[in-house]
């Protein structure tokens, strides 16, 4: 099983990246020159330069979105306000909205014509100012994703504890809350910090003259057709997963699991001051997201702006090749492979890493595997593809130009967040579960569909919405892989607005946005039901144990 | 039933089920079909392939059209094995390199000797012919200048004075093809030396570089800076969607790449590939003549109603322009470009 997933890696991920990075020791002709390109790359006036600011921008982002989807998360799971589902909703609307939406948006509202430029006192929204808000902005939803998850499980028994000993609520929440979400919290910055830290697309669009790496491959790459320098920054841009992997290795070993098989699941109580007071937090986050995304649809509603605001749906007419509705529907198709396949090999995967015994040496590549995704951009991921499944000595060449290398390659690259979701909440799950089901006999199998597959049915639906969400926008990736007949709605925007048509990229952004609404409402009233049933004991004081034995 | 046979399949089955059902989706592409790869504008592109199926109701053509530097990068990163029977339109600097390469299908079209010798692959044997081209241009935001009281320029050299600094935008030439046409050119008109002087003066000027040729006019066109560096094919469409822009073509001279037909070799449909370039200089050429102002065969333009005069005046500015020399350049000449302004990245106050 775990050697199943090794494979997997080893053909989509691994070999892929290896045939793109053996070219940084090779020249234009293939010929082997050793670390010249290198030392080329060394002499580079921007190298440092990139690699702080990246640094910089990577840094920042973290802190304030792990601050910002912390307090958010926290008020979800932890509070009684009211309108709870709303605002999961609105939070979720970043991801569905590919990155060229928050671009248009961010120049609207804050650009040299925009309404707000005042509150940036004089500086420019094209450089570090519009890149940190505009990451904060797309990466906001993964963190609160983690870390909603860490966040919601919780044994009820610490809390009462607390109170038995009259310990204060801030207290209680610094030595029980804190360090119960610190795996999540640890897990959740190093996502962003990678996440931030490999993106091209928003320095692209908004970050004018600062450099950073991941727009220094896309110069040479896209720009000179340069593939050795830009298997060289890749390698660069890899560094901070091994960083990651080894901060993860040595967490994950302080980890206590939090439900344990006594476990009563934890219940909000209600306090006016501190539910009032995360009320308007999460108003305050909710607004903003809402006057970016309503920037964005008001610029494709109306004729020019901003010098004529009167209102139009002419945008709405794709009337260009390939630009049009087929690559809408090629984008939910994808969408709907990717949310299917993916959900399924990632939660069993997770389940492989985190519950079955296997060989610890074996199990630290896989885990190696799973947090190496999210440092490779997607342009590198898309081109080392090419390079790989393009081969005509390559037995699975026959996948190359379908719409199965795009699933596959949407799902490898979206794969670390999925997994570490699906980690989190098995995390939280005894270990003892499964020594039970082996004194009694029971076959793991069993176990799994019994009692592990119901208890993390939540997480699973987060993972399948994500996936399906991530599919409908992603570009960086497919967008050197779709051929003519899987076009897609995102690459879309991306050509409408290269053409000039800035308020039909919008618009058309705008509909993947709704799509992806659509379907995250026929989600969670399908799931309703489901959960209803499965999530039973989370409702009652019934402790685990006690409902395994009942089923 | 379904809890019933649910429970019973272990897990490593719903593995290899996951796997043979995601691998079945792919299907191969047909043969006798024309995959044809392009980096010209989506629209006209559109319009183009559905009168030459029109003409050709035999040939079905499919298209992937991708902006100039991602569909070089995926072709080059292809060529062991290409995809593409067709290339349909790419900038000449990066299919020089592509020829190069050897990834063109030697073919000597019907008709090149009626066009304009500027488009015709000189180097035997040929393998590309040059169908019509672009060129730079100045875009101007008149409301927004008039606000700012900036004089309107006429010349490349008027935009180093500093009363313009902070309101211009300008394409990258590391990043875009437009962006190298620019300085390639302007080293062409001025000499070496004088246009890095030139350079030196407008980096103090330019607010921000942009990673498309076309932004820098979209960004006029929206007040975003008051002067785009860009091309005229964006100037007219934004113009045409309601923008306060003028179109300037500087008296210097403009610099222009011309966009090139090629078949790929390895393509397994060289009858109808030949079929196609041969269209290109045939029916093709009035089609492109309909809605391109830099052609090869310049008797088949139809002039813009709109823009009466804009036809000669591009044709009067357009330079010589050495597009083997600007090809083989390319890199030694952008990298002095980012060894002067890339690594400054200061925003201008």
């Amino acid at each position: 099983m775990l050697a199943s997933y090794i494979l997997f890696f080893l053909l989509f991920l691994v070999f892929p990246l290896g045939t793109l990075i053996m070219k940084s020791v090779q020249d234009q002709k293939g010929n082997f020159v050793g670390l010249k390109n290198y030392l080329l790359y060394l002499q580079e006036p921007a190298l440092f330069q990139s690699f702080f600011n990246s640094l910089f921008i990577a840094i920042a982002s973290t802190i304030i979105v792990v601050l910002l989807a912390f307090s958010f998360a926290y008020a979800l799971t932890r509070t009684c306000i009211p309108f709870k589902g709303f605002f999961r909703v609105i939070a979720l609307i970043p991801l569905l909205s590919p990155s060229i939406l928050a671009a248009i948006a961010l120049v609207y509202w804050f650009g040299n014509k925009g309404i707000l430029k005042a509150l940036l006192f004089g500086n420019s929204i094209y450089g570090p100012i519009g890149i940190i808000f505009a990451s904060v902005y797309w990466t906001f939803p993964h963190a609160l994703m983690i870390l909603s998850t860490s966040l919601s499980l919780s044994d009820s028994r610490l809390y009462e504890a607390a109170e038995v000993l009259k310990t204060s609520r801030l207290r209680a929440f610094l030595t029980i809350t804190i360090p119960g979400a610190r795996y999540g919290i640890i897990s959740t910055s190093f996502v962003i910090f990678t996440l931030v830290f490999t993106d091209f697309g928003v320095p692209k669009v908004i970050g004018g003259n600062y450099n950073m790496l991941a727009t220094d491959i896309y110069k040479e790459v896209v720009g000179m057709q340069n593939f050795q320098m830009g298997a060289v920054i890749s390698l660069v841009l890899l560094l901070p997963s091994l960083i990651a992997f080894f901060i993860d290795q040595y967490s994950r070993k302080k980890q206590i699991s939090l439900l344990t098989s006594r476990s009563v699941v934890f219940k909000p109580k209600k306090s006016f001051a501190v539910d009032s007071l995360m009320l308007s937090y999460c108003a305050f986050i909710t607004l903003i997201i809402l006057l970016m995304i309503g920037m964005a649809q008001f610029g494709a509603l109306v004729k020019y702006w901003p010098y004529d605001l009167s209102f139009t749906l002419k945008h709405y007419q794709f009337e260009v090749a390939g630009l049009g509705w087929e690559s809408f529907y090629n984008s939910i198709r994808l969408a709907f492979y990717t949310a299917i396949f993916g959900t399924v090999i990632i939660f069993v995967g997770s389940y492989i890493v985190e519950k079955l015994r296997s060989d610890e040496r074996l199990r630290g590549i896989l885990q190696l595997f799973t947090l190496m995704p999210m440092s490779v951009p997607g342009l590198v991921l898309g081109l080392a593809y090419i390079f790989y499944f393009n081969a005509e000595d390559n037995p699975i060449n026959f996948i190359y130009a379908t719409m199965t290398i795009l699933v596959i390659n949407t799902i490898v690259h979206f794969y670390t967040v999925s997994h570490l979701t699906g980690v989190t909440a098995l995390k939280q799950m005894d270990k003892e579960f499964e020594s039970v089901s082996l004194s009694l006999k029971i076959p793991l199998y069993k176990m799994f569909w019994k009692v592990t597959l119901p208890v993390c049915l939540p997480t699973i639906f987060d993972i399948s919405i994500y996936l399906f969400v991530n599919a409908m926008t992603t570009v960086s990736g497919v967008i050197f892989l779709y051929t003519y007949n899987t076009t897609l709605a995102s690459v879309s925007a991306i050509h409408l607005d290269e053409q000039g048509d800035v308020a039909a990229a919008a618009a058309m952004a705008m509909l993947i946005v709704y799509v992806s609404v659509l379907v995250r409402i026929i989600h969670t009233v399908f799931t309703k039901g489901v959960l209803r049933r499965t999530q039973a004991w989370r409702q009652n004081s019934l402790t685990v144990v006690e409902e395994v034995r009942k089923a | 039933m379904f809890k019933l046979l649910t429970r019973k399949i272990p897990i490593s089955s719903i593995l290899a089920t996951t796997f043979s059902v995601l691998l079945s989706f792919s299907t191969s592409v047909f043969a006798g079909e024309l995959l044809v790869y392009s980096s010209t504008d989506a629209d006209n592109l559109k319009y183009y392939m559905e009168e030459f199926q029109k003409d050709n109701p035999d040939i079905k053509v499919n298209v992937v059209r991708e902006s100039t530097g991602t569909m070089a990068a995926k072709m080059m990163a292809e060529k062991d094995n290409p995809q593409a029977d067709f290339l349909f339109e790419m900038a000449a600097t990066v299919a020089l390199n592509m020829e190069a390469e050897g990834m063109f299908y030697e073919y000597t079209p019907k008709g090149m000797d009626k066009i304009d010798q500027r488009y015709v692959d000189k180097s035997a044997p040929v393998t590309w012919v040059g169908n019509y081209g672009w060129a730079g241009c100045i875009c101007w935001n008149r409301i927004e200048a008039e606000n700012l009281g900036l004089p309107k320029p006429k010349t490349w050299a008027e935009l180093a004075n500093p009363i313009y600094k902070g309101h211009i935008s300008m394409p990258n030439p590391a990043s875009s093809g437009t962006g190298y046409l620019d300085v390639s050119s302007w080293i062409q008109i001025m000499g070496k030396e004088k246009a890095w002087k030139y350079m030196d003066a407008l980096h103090k000027n330019v607010a921000v570089y942009t990673h498309s040729g076309s932004k820098p006019c979209k960004q006029a066109g929206s007040g975003e800076f008051a002067i785009g560096i860009s091309w005229p094919g964006r100037a007219i469409k934004i113009i045409k969607a309601g923008a306060p822009i003028d179109m300037i073509i500087p008296e210097e001279g403009i610099g222009w790449e011309m966009q090139v037909v090629a078949i790929m070799s390895g393509t397994d449909n060289l009858p109808d590939a030949k079929r196609l370039m041969d269209w290109t200089l045939g029916r093709g050429m009035s089609l492109f003549g309909e809605r391109q102002s830099i052609i090869a065969d310049p008797s088949k333009i139809t002039k813009d109603p709109d823009l009466p005069d804009f036809y000669d005046e591009v044709q009067a500015k357009l330079i010589n322009n050495n597009f083997v020399w600007a090809a083989a350049n390319k890199t030694r000449i952008v990298g002095e470009w980012k060894q002067r302004y890339d690594g400054k990245t200061e925003p201008k106050k």
